[in-house]
């Protein structure tokens, strides 16, 4: 393994522990927490929306000082989204996330932390989503 | 308003940006947990020594905050899932045990994100970020059936006002 290779590695799991971390400080580890921004009608508590403001307002600095870079540090290149239309897919995949976040409080980052913290809940949580993915990727290579 | 946390939440969410802007800076790629993780399932995905490092580290990272911060996960008996958190719920609903709804939200959840390209990470936050068309409407679209899908679980079947 080259030493570009693993330091891409060792960073990769550092985002993600990192990740972790900022999910936890935010409270977005409870499904408590999630559901009630999510209750708009009811017992509203707004952090979600602190916390998607806290990590835009950063990300959108960062972002742009680091598309700068001709390169990042370990590929030969920028990997990001180029696609702009708006299709079935995107609107029916998105909705379809958002009841199954609705029912369980919980989304993909939160899920996997929470498993990691030794939540039984949170593990079939995780199982049941790779389950649904592999359902999705089966189904999209026979269809679309 | 209820429970109402800005400060760590600010604070959170900018540790958030952080790690997202780590992994851009590092990979070049959007830091959509989705994404990467359902890559790890796809047989032929680009990366996987570092998905599967990226997903190690936040599961690791759970692990950590248990040791540090417990506070940051539930208690076990208090999964406040829509359905379980349905006060004057039909009978059933409000009995069920917690893997009765997290196991159909994370079918729905699996399948819906992989549709849809994204989640709360690759297209609320990474998406919304540099503007992208597809990932605003994304995020208008998994916020409103997430509203509403509480609204009908808690307020409609479970009658809580």
């Amino acid at each position: 393994m080259s030493a570009s290779h693993a330091k891409s590695i060792a960073a990769s799991f550092a985002s993600g522990a990192l990740f972790a971390v900022g999910l936890g400080i935010a409270g977005m580890t409870q499904p408590s927490k999630v559901i009630g921004f999510l209750d708009l009608f009811g017992a509203w508590d707004a952090s979600l929306a602190f916390v998607m403001i806290g990590a835009i307002g950063v990300y959108v600095v960062l972002y742009r000082v680091i598309t700068k870079r001709t390169s990042p540090l370990f590929d030969a290149r920028f990997h990001l989204p180029t696609r702009r239309d708006l299709d079935r897919r995107l609107l029916l995949g998105s909705a379809i996330f958002g009841i199954g976040w609705g029912l369980g409080g919980y989304c993909p980052g939160p899920g996997l932390v929470a498993a990691g913290s030794g939540s039984l809940v949170a593990l079939a949580f995780v199982l049941s989503m790779a389950v649904g993915m592999k359902l999705e990727q089966w189904v999209a290579a026979r269809t679309w | 308003m209820h429970n109402f946390t800005p400060y760590s939440a600010l604070l959170g969410g900018a540790v958030i940006g952080l790690a997202s802007a780590l992994f851009l800076l590092s990979l070049g790629r959007v830091c959509g947990v989705s994404g990467l993780f359902g890559g790890l399932l796809r047989r032929g995905a680009d990366i996987p020594w570092q998905r599967a490092a990226f997903v190690g580290g936040l599961v690791v990272g759970g692990a950590l905050l248990r040791l540090v911060y417990p506070h940051a996960f539930a208690a076990r008996e208090t999964i406040a899932t829509a359905a379980t958190a349905a006060t004057q719920a039909l009978p059933w609903l409000s009995a069920l045990p917690p893997w009765a709804i997290v196991v159909p939200a994370g079918l729905l959840v699996g399948f819906g994100t992989q549709l849809g390209n994204g989640c709360t990470s690759g297209h609320g936050i990474c998406g919304i970020s540099r503007l992208a068309p597809r990932s605003m409407v994304a995020t208008a679209s998994f916020m409103a059936a997430g509203f509403a899908t509480v609204f009908v679980v808690r307020h409609v079947l479970g009658g809580a006002s």
